[in-house]
């Protein structure tokens, strides 16, 4: 697997895009390089998976065929596995933003870090959409946002001197705050119990930082934030039956991931309710040469189960194959006695 | 057939009936009660759908499980009576539970 992250920003021209690597678009890499179609993966979380990886990496899975019972990691662990033969390029941590057509017919995206891709097809394979950090229904948050309110933290630096103030009890919350602590002028943890869900190691840190002064642990949550032009000053805080407020320039709410379609939604296809019509001979979208497979998509029928968008890529695969080799007919070949099929996946 | 009641945050009520051994999240979806959206489909890992349960049917609904608990910190506005509604298998004995559903799933 090749990872290209930030940084890399020359033009990549390819036969496949696929958007989203949950399980769906892993397995479209296998059903794609069996047909000597060549995949990037684009996906806005920092590792394949989608929602198994990310949602339910330890739950279990009862209904993938012949796997009796199998986690979100498990799957994902053995779709990486099983398309390693076709080394698919993974472009993790981010978002494309743009979908366009070339003169040419084939496809221009680009990654919200700038990243474009010249492709023949386009899979989407993006699940519920983008995963996108939840944002507190704080009245009039928005006016704080990207000026005192930050859901992520790409520059440490940028937090140095700060009054800052944590909400969630989570890892990322615990992390950031012992991250963030030699730094800050000041730092707080808001959470509304005193249990948190995070690597033990992490709670002891940061009890031991608020045992030594050196950072505040306020039991209850947040109900507003105060301020003017977009400047933070105060969050107010209710604990038990008290209320007050507490100074801070600086908000890093951190309760999770939610799922947005995000900018799918611009890319000039057919909708219905957020999801993208497809029909069940190609998988096709309204628009030649963009294919949607798994829980994004939608037909008569249509069941939002893993093992639906595992037969869906089959079948797209087919489709893609006839755009991206339009001279060639597919001969159909079984893995198990195809000789070439099996030089493909380096068994023989 | 135990019948459950949502409020909506604004006071508007929904009666929908549910089976026994379903989830009061299922009974919810299947009749498309707004502010339910059980993003996860019931896999206790989004905390999206976030009910506050009537008082007097606290003790009825039992207490939140350790993995509850922990999904609900990634929920807003938790009050001592905030339950997943996915975590909440319907009995008869759930027959007339009240439930209010929060102004946002976030």
């Amino acid at each position: 697997m090749t990872d290209i992250g930030i940084g890399n920003t020359s033009t990549i021209e390819t036969d496949a895009v696929i958007i989203g690597a949950g399980p769906v678009g892993l397995f479209a890499v296998f059903e794609l390089g069996l047909l000597d179609i060549k995949a990037h993966l684009i996906d806005i979380l920092d590792k394949p998976g989608g929602q198994c990886a990310e949602l339910y990496p330890e739950k279990p899975i009862y209904d993938i065929p012949a796997l009796p019972v199998i986690s979100g990691q498990g799957l994902t662990d053995n779709l990486m596995e099983q398309i390693k033969p076709f080394d698919p390029t993974f472009h993790l941590n981010q978002r494309v933003d743009q979908l366009n057509r070339l003169e040419d017919g084939r496809f221009s995206l680009v990654t919200d870090i700038g990243q474009e891709f010249i492709t023949k097809v386009v899979i989407i394979a993006a699940g519920g959409g983008s995963f996108t950090p939840k944002r507190p229904p704080l009245p009039g948050i928005e006016a704080y946002e990207g000026s005192s309110v930050f859901y992520s933290v790409r520059q440490m630096e940028q937090f140095r001197g700060k009054n800052i103030l944590i909400a969630g009890g989570g890892d990322s919350a615990l992390d950031w705050m012992l991250n963030l602590e030699p730094i800050a002028n000041s730092i707080a943890i808001v959470h509304r119990r005193d249990k948190f869900r995070a690597a033990p190691d992490s709670v002891n840190k940061m009890e031991a930082l608020v045992d030594a002064g050196r950072a505040k642990f306020h039991l209850g949550q947040i109900t507003g934030l105060n301020g003017t032009d977009g400047q933070l000053e105060n969050a107010t805080i209710k604990a038990g039956d008290e209320t007050f407020d507490y100074a801070c320039d600086t908000l890093l709410p951190f309760f999770g991931l939610t799922m947005k379609l995000g900018p799918v939604a611009d890319w000039g296809l057919n909708l219905e309710e957020n999801l993208i019509p497809v029909d069940t001979e190609k998988f096709a979208t309204s628009e030649p040469g963009i294919f949607a497979i798994g829980d994004i998509n939608t037909y008569p029928g249509k069941l939002k189960l893993i093992l639906s968008g595992f037969h869906e890529v089959a079948l797209m695969s087919q489709a893609a194959h006839h755009i991206i080799y339009p001279d060639q007919t597919i001969r159909f070949q079984y893995t198990t006695s195809s000789s070439s099929l099996q030089k493909k996946l380096g068994v023989r | 057939m135990p019948k459950i009641t949502f409020i909506a945050h604004d006071g508007n009520e929904i009666t929908v009936n549910a089976e026994v051994g379903m989830t009061v999240m299922e009974a919810a979806i299947k009749e498309s009660v707004p502010g339910i959206e059980a993003e996860c489909g019931g896999a206790c890992a989004c905390a999206t759908c976030h009910v506050y349960v009537d008082e007097t049917w606290k003790a009825a609904t039992g207490e939140p499980s350790e993995m509850e608990e922990d999904m609900l910190d990634f929920a807003f506005d938790i009050k001592p009576t905030s339950r997943l509604s996915c975590q909440i298998k319907v009995t008869d004995e759930l027959d007339g539970l009240r439930v209010t559903t929060p102004e946002k799933q976030f």
